[in-house]
């Protein structure tokens, strides 16, 4: 028993937080794009953090669920016909159908018990560039079967008897969780501090990195955000060795166009590094759709480790409030 | 050599650090970043996701709010590093691995080998002798998982990139370019001139070690025929 694909939507996959150890033979951790929203969708249907979902993009599928499933969709504000960011309980044998995303661009659907895909070095993710991983290493299409936990039709119906507040018609509840990482305006602003090749950059250069609204292109994706803008020439012209990248550093090829480093990066790169990305921050900008607009404003390690602390303080009062709701 | 010291280290975000040891390609140091990674990897740390050997240092991946941490993780993988040095670092033979790869050159899967020969003002037999015969060691993995550049390439065979890469190599194609040869692990694109092929899988998630290479390793080649090429696939 499992969940059906009706209809895909544009981009979806299975994606747990990854598979950490594995960079130096070449393989970056993959994972969520958004992890903290992945966290909470998980929260919300009583299931461990790391647990399997499916991560949606931009538009969402509609999906047949065989068997009574506890859901929650999480992060981008996607049209459904089930409310979002809280709890739901599917019956067996519905249909969800869910459209676009009005504000940003990553959602999680998590299912009690978690989507039961094998694991493939210590992950269920798709990992899109190798083929492996989720469901046969690919974008989910029409007709696939998504394998669920075993108990999962009991462990669905019991998490959710064991919910306070009900809604009216008793299928959800009457409260929901706040989007951390979807952003309210536009362009959005990603703290940055100054990456190993940053004084390669002229002071005017620098300054234009920092002063330009950059907007995500259309040829963006899980591996890298490409940022349209004035283009970025660097002062010096002697080869740089490759070295290792990171999620969030943001380099910038011979065209000019910087490049922000996504889940699916590869691990070592050639190219001049000008910025890494505060590593909270990075969810944010996952949640930025091809046309969108973001900003980089200077900042300090100090400073990314308050920006990480806040979102961890704000993540576990969230955690607490979900596990209160679930008489924990 | 001399002693090996960092040049400095570079935060590559909050969750990594990148500890260069050269700016340029140095096989020494190359060799001594593998070794000072081996050892790195060895001691286990909860709180260290990734060691990541390159060219000319290596990358440090950590969780910065991990519990066992006292302090802040930049200083304490420096401190770490530092350790390491301090206690001395594996000698080369002690960790060296040597993995042979058959390759393959029938004309079928070496569509550049005539070009390259032309270039490198040889028969294409010696090309493939030159190829076949030189000693590798794996300087750095990266691009893709499980892909291996690999230094020690006859500089008699030091072709420039293509000038257009293909869209497509197949998975397994032995290339090369300047002064270095790799195996791509997948269909992907490359702009290097494809010589050969291996039957091997150069990676693959499934098996007990997922990539053939490991940075530092010694490399062989072995020339098969298409039969043994043939008999060998997926093995």
């Amino acid at each position: 028993m499992s969940i059906q694909v009706v209809r895909p939507g544009l981009l979806m996959t299975v994606q747990d937080i990854g598979r950490h150890g594995h960079q130096h033979v070449g393989l970056c951790p993959g994972g969520a794009m958004d992890p903290l929203a992945l966290t909470l969708a998980n929260a919300l249907v009583g299931n461990e953090h790391g647990a399997a979902a499916l991560e949606l993009t931009v538009l969402g599928p509609d999906l047949l669920f065989e068997r009574d499933s506890l859901v929650a969709l999480v992060g981008a504000e996607f049209e459904a016909d089930m409310p979002i960011n809280r709890p739901v309980l599917v019956a067996r044998g519905s249909r969800v159908s869910i459209s676009r995303a009005a504000r940003g661009a990553r959602g999680y659907l998590a299912v009690a018990g978690g989507i039961a895909v094998e694991e493939v070095l210590g992950s269920r993710s798709t990992y899109l560039p190798g083929g492996f991983g989720g469901l046969d290493g690919r974008v989910l299409k029409r007709g696939d079967l998504l394998p669920l936990a075993p108990e999962s039709a009991k462990l669905s119906r019991e998490r959710f008897a064991a919910l306070k507040h009900k809604d009216k018609r008793g299928s959800s509840v009457r409260w929901s969780v706040p989007p951390l990482t979807v952003p309210d305006r536009e362009p959005i602003v990603l703290h940055a501090i100054e990456g190993e090749h940053f004084g390669d950059f002229d002071a005017n250069m620098q300054r234009v990195f920092f002063d330009t609204v950059w907007r995500v292109t259309p040829d963006s994706n899980r591996m890298g955000y490409r940022l349209g803008g004035p283009p970025l020439t660097r002062s010096k012209t002697d080869e740089i060795l490759s070295g290792p990248t990171c999620l969030g550093s943001v380099q910038v090829p011979a065209n000019g166009v910087p490049i922000a480093l996504m889940a699916d990066h590869q691990t070592t790169g050639g190219y001049p590094r000008i910025a890494e990305i505060a590593s909270a921050d990075v969810p944010r900008l996952a949640q930025i759709a091809p046309g969108g607009t973001v900003h980089f404003a200077r900042t300090t390690l100090d400073m990314a480790a308050e920006l990480r602390k806040d979102t961890r303080t704000r993540m576990e009062t969230m955690l607490r409030g979900i596990a209160w709701e679930y008489g924990k | 050599m001399a002693k090996l010291a960092p040049l400095g280290a570079v935060p590559l975000g909050d969750c990594a650090v990148y500890v260069e040891f050269s700016k340029t390609l140095d096989l020494e140091v190359n060799s001594a970043v593998q070794r000072l990674a081996t050892m790195l990897h060895g001691r286990a740390l909860p709180w260290i996701r990734d060691v990541v050997p390159a060219l000319g240092g290596l990358a440090i991946h950590f969780d910065p709010d991990h519990p066992a941490l006292s302090g802040d993780a930049l200083t304490a993988a420096l401190n770490t590093v530092s350790d390491c040095l301090k206690e001395g670092l594996p000698k080369p033979g002690d960790v060296l691995r040597t993995v042979e790869v058959p390759v393959c050159y029938e004309s079928e899967f070496a569509p550049d080998l005539a070009e390259v020969a032309a270039l490198a003002k040889v028969a294409p037999e010696e090309a493939v002798q030159l190829h076949s015969t030189s000693d590798y060691r794996v300087l750095m993995i990266g691009f893709a998982p499980g892909h291996a550049y690999m230094g020690g390439l006859s500089p008699k065979l030091a072709v420039p990139r293509r000038a257009a890469p293909r869209a497509i190599v197949p998975a397994g194609s032995v290339a090369i370019a300047n002064d270095q040869t790799v195996v791509y692990p997948y269909a992907i694109s490359g702009g290097w001139s494809i010589i050969g092929r291996t039957p091997l899988a150069v990676f693959d998630a499934e098996r007990q070690e997922p990539s053939l290479f490991a940075a530092g390793d010694r490399v062989r080649v072995k020339p098969i025929s298409r039969a043994e090429f043939q008999k060998l696939v997926g093995k």
